[in-house]
């Protein structure tokens, strides 16, 4: 069986269309990170410190009742989140100011038992991360983020001439910074599980990218006659189906998890899939441009010399 | 046969056979009895967000620490002092790294400076000089001692932590030491974390004081050696907590670390439980002498600065035993008995991390987590089949072989699973076959260019070969990254991932290939299923 036949696309052509597109992405990433640095993103405690608590309570509950009692009992920060199945709320509340732990998670739990007596619950986790790991959990992740792009940025710099490691770098970057925009613009938890994700997806994203790459350094051996965006065009349509097949794969196993994992990895396995689709786009309308657009640019200097 | 061939089938069973051996003990509840010697008892772990518990990260107040043994040696001081008639005005500690002497006369103050020099040798001492008629003297602790204090007080918290939880009955617990003054601490399957983390916290000082009975508690300013502190007691009907102030004398006469044992008692007549305590034989002396020359006053018994009891003393008490009284439930009993046991802690610790998770969540995790990975692979396994028919099968073998291999290392290596590290191997099943659609792929097209079957696999294998190894690698680097820095649950994902690429180099490149090679070599096959 064959997904797609032959395909003869004009890829290179519509890089403009995609560069728009890619530029969007990457401003409004570009944006999520500048608020993520001065914490005003929906940051996971993780990072900022605070409490989380999941609830499992008897009966069905609205969240606005949730949200009276515990203003009730005088908390009034506190983020409440639903949980579709089982009558599970969550509640976060950042204490970027206190130092001792405990007391958020004991005064939720008074607040509730005292207002909604009718409604029992149990504690099914609860995590309390005080200001000071966050910090340092911060400062790692964003050392653990700098070496991994710069051990994959030196790999493709040995594997790759220099035009198709910047395309291939662009790409791996802008894909990191995709995943990023869609959880700032979703206003979903920027956590340690969102970042193990983006790392994941800027090793594996590359894999499409060195998929598309082998195949047009391959024709461009090959054919030496022909324009550069036509053999580029060629490229991509011979290794169409294969890009498309890995991904789907991977997006397979990703999306199970997204569907059936539960809600402990739910964003997680979102933000794979994100990354999973935005790979697959980057390998074939970043990439492959931007090493068009390097090549053009030296045809042309050597044009001007001669 | 390909050259090769035979060892290749020969590593593919020896490993699946070493999988199934590391994993026995994960799969089956209790070994046979003959399981023993050479063969593997490690098995796979969960991680506390699967079978629940407590991971608790506690930071010592190593300052607190070098101020403590401060004040001991300001003690100590005074009555050596005392033992050699040098009158001195006063000796505290002052700020967090010096001891301040103030003497009436400049001679004593030059004999004691002597006398510090030879006992003291890890101090600073700065040269007398005169304060408003007093001669004054600062002994400051050096920064090499301070260094060495805050770390044995970690050392030493870190036991204490480890004696409490080895009392309170916790099984598997992990307490280890992290960074500088940092401790963690991890007690999967607990059932009430709450009093675990009360038990770990409390610095249990105990000490006993004398009741200042000549100074109201409501004086404004107490003088320098004395200090107000509260008995609080909680009604347990109402839940209200009510207050009583006591005046005692800041000096300790007997502390917590003379005692040799701790026990809890029910009175007989009020039915109510108290902690006996036994001190050794220098505690029992001085329990004796105070007893003995304070007949008829009050002294208080405090813990963590909240005074339990204040009694009066009736008669010398000899002997060495003692009881401390107070309003406690028998959980709260048994655990001041457990606390007074393992010793107070050397300096406070304040917990900074607090991650729980009941039992019922993580069950729920492990169930959808499998139930996940069982969909993921039944779509994979649909997909390639569908797609690409028995080679497509192949790959699957392949898939199959790579999860066997993946859990079997797993348990080799006792490593830790968690809740990511499972969503490592669901997406591990989707990237293990995608070696092969690059190798299929390939051989398509070599196929289509009207190549034989033999020669199409060859040069799918080898054409592909490269573009394998750049994704493999770029993924370790990632992963491996992660590893590195990731704590808990990142890590159990930075395990499974890289174990999984390696794994997977070897399956893909090897072990799909020698079925293959196989199949090919026996059967005479004109036109590929692809």
């Amino acid at each position: 069986m064959e997904l797609l036949g032959k395909t003869n696309i004009d890829f290179i052509g519509k890089r403009n269309i995609a560069f728009v597109i890619s530029s969007i992405i990457s401003i409004i990433a570009i944006i999520g990170i500048i608020q993520i640095a001065r914490g005003a993103a929906n940051m996971g405690i993780d990072f900022s410190g605070g409490t989380v608590m999941q609830l499992k309570f008897s009966k069905p509950l609205a969240i606005d009742v949730a949200r009276a009692a515990l203003h009730k009992s005088g908390i009034t920060k506190a983020d409440l989140q639903e949980i579709k199945d089982g009558n599970k709320l969550l509640v976060k509340i950042d204490n970027k100011d206190s130092a001792a732990l405990g007391k958020p998670a004991v005064a939720v739990q008074a607040a509730f038992r005292k207002e909604l007596a009718d409604n029992a619950f149990t504690v099914e986790s609860s995590t309390e991360i005080g200001p000071s790991i966050g910090e340092k959990l911060r400062k790692d992740t964003l050392v653990a983020v700098f070496i991994s792009l710069l051990g994959i940025i030196l790999y493709i710099a040995w594997r790759f001439d220099f035009k198709f490691g910047i395309g291939a770098i662009v790409a791996t970057l802008h894909d990191c910074l995709a995943m990023i925009a869609v959880f700032y613009v979703m206003n979903l938890e920027i956590n340690l599980l969102f970042i193990t994700a983006v790392l994941t997806i800027a090793g594996y994203s590359l894999t499409d990218t060195v998929v598309v790459f082998d195949r047009i350094r391959e024709n461009l051996h090959k054919n030496l006659k022909s324009s550069l965006p036509n053999i580029f065009n060629a490229s991509i349509n011979e290794v169409l189906s294969r890009t498309i097949v890995t991904s789907l794969t991977v997006f397979l196993a990703a999306a199970s998890l997204f569907f059936f994992g539960g809600e402990v990895i739910h964003d997680f396995a979102f933000a794979l899939l994100i990354g999973v689709l935005v790979g697959t786009y980057s390998s074939v309308f970043v990439a492959s441009p931007i090493v068009v657009l390097l090549e053009n640019r030296a045809l042309q200097k050597q044009g001007n010399r001669a | 046969m390909p050259k090769g061939t035979g060892w290749r089938i020969s590593l593919i069973f020896i490993f699946v056979l070493l999988s199934f051996l590391y994993l026995t003990p994960t799969l089956v509840t209790s070994l046979p009895s003959w399981w023993g010697g050479l063969l593997p008892k490690d098995k796979i772990h969960l991680g506390l967000d699967l079978q629940g518990g407590t991971h608790l990260i506690l930071e010592v107040d190593t300052q607190k620490a070098v101020e403590g043994s401060l004040d001991i040696v300001a003690t100590d001081l005074e009555d050596t002092l005392n033992s050699k008639n040098l009158r001195f005005k006063r000796i505290s500690r002052n700020g967090s790294d010096k001891i301040s002497l103030l003497f009436y006369e400049k001679e004593t103050s030059d004999t004691v400076q002597k006398l510090l020099k030879d006992k003291y040798p890890g101090y600073e001492l700065n040269p007398s000089l005169d304060e408003g008629g007093f001669v004054a003297l600062s002994l400051k602790i050096s920064d090499a001692a301070a260094q060495d204090r805050k770390d044995k007080a970690v050392a030493q918290a870190l036991e204490t932590i480890r004696n409490r939880i080895d009392q309170f009955g916790v099984s598997e617990p992990t307490i280890q030491r992290e960074g500088i003054d940092h401790i963690v601490v991890q007690l999967p399957g607990i059932k009430d974390p709450q009093r675990a983390i009360d038990l770990i916290g409390k610095t249990a000082r105990l000490e006993f004081k004398m009741v200042r009975e000549d100074i109201p508690p409501s004086t404004v300013s107490l003088p320098d050696d004395a200090e107000l502190l509260k008995e609080k007691t909680v009604d347990p009907a109402t839940g209200a907590v009510s207050e009583l102030p006591f005046v005692l004398q800041k000096k300790s006469l007997i502390t917590g670390d003379l005692l040799t044992d701790a026990q809890v008692r029910i009175d007989s007549q009020f039915n109510q439980p108290y902690v006996a305590i036994e001190f050794n034989s220098l505690g029992a002396k001085l329990f004796d002498q105070v007893t003995a020359a304070n007949v008829g006053k009050r002294f208080a018994i405090v813990l963590d600065n909240n005074v339990y009891s204040a009694p009066v003393i009736r008669e010398r008490i000899s002997g060495g035993s003692a009881q401390i009284s107070g309003n406690f439930t028998e959980k709260t009993a048994a655990d001041l008995a457990i606390v007074l046991r393992a010793g107070a802690l050397p300096a406070p610790v304040k917990i900074i991390q607090n991650v729980t998770v009941g039992p019922s969540l993580g069950q729920d995790s492990i169930n959808k987590g499998l139930y996940a990975g069982l969909i993921g692979v039944v779509l994979v396994v649909l997909f390639m089949g569908v797609y690409y028919k028995l080679c497509g099968m192949v790959a699957n073998l392949g898939m199959v072989l790579n999860v066997v291999y993946l859990m079997g290392a797993l348990a080799a290596m006792g490593a830790t699973l968690t809740l990511p590290g499972i969503a490592a191997i669901v997406l591990l099943i989707g990237m293990s076959v995608d070696s092969n659609v690059l190798i299929f792929e390939r051989i398509r097209e070599e196929l289509k260019l009207g190549k034989a079957p033999k020669a199409a696999l060859d040069a799918g294998y080898d054409k592909a070969f490269m573009t394998i190894m750049d994704s493999h690698i770029t993924t370790l680097i990632t992963a491996a990254v992660l590893f590195q820095f990731g704590t808990g649950p990142v890590k159990g994902f930075a395990v499974s991932l890289s174990l999984g690429v390696i794994i997977n180099l070897f399956t893909s490149l090897i072990g799909t290939r020698v079925i293959f090679d196989t199949v090919l070599h026996r059967v005479n096959v004109k036109k590929m299923s692809i």
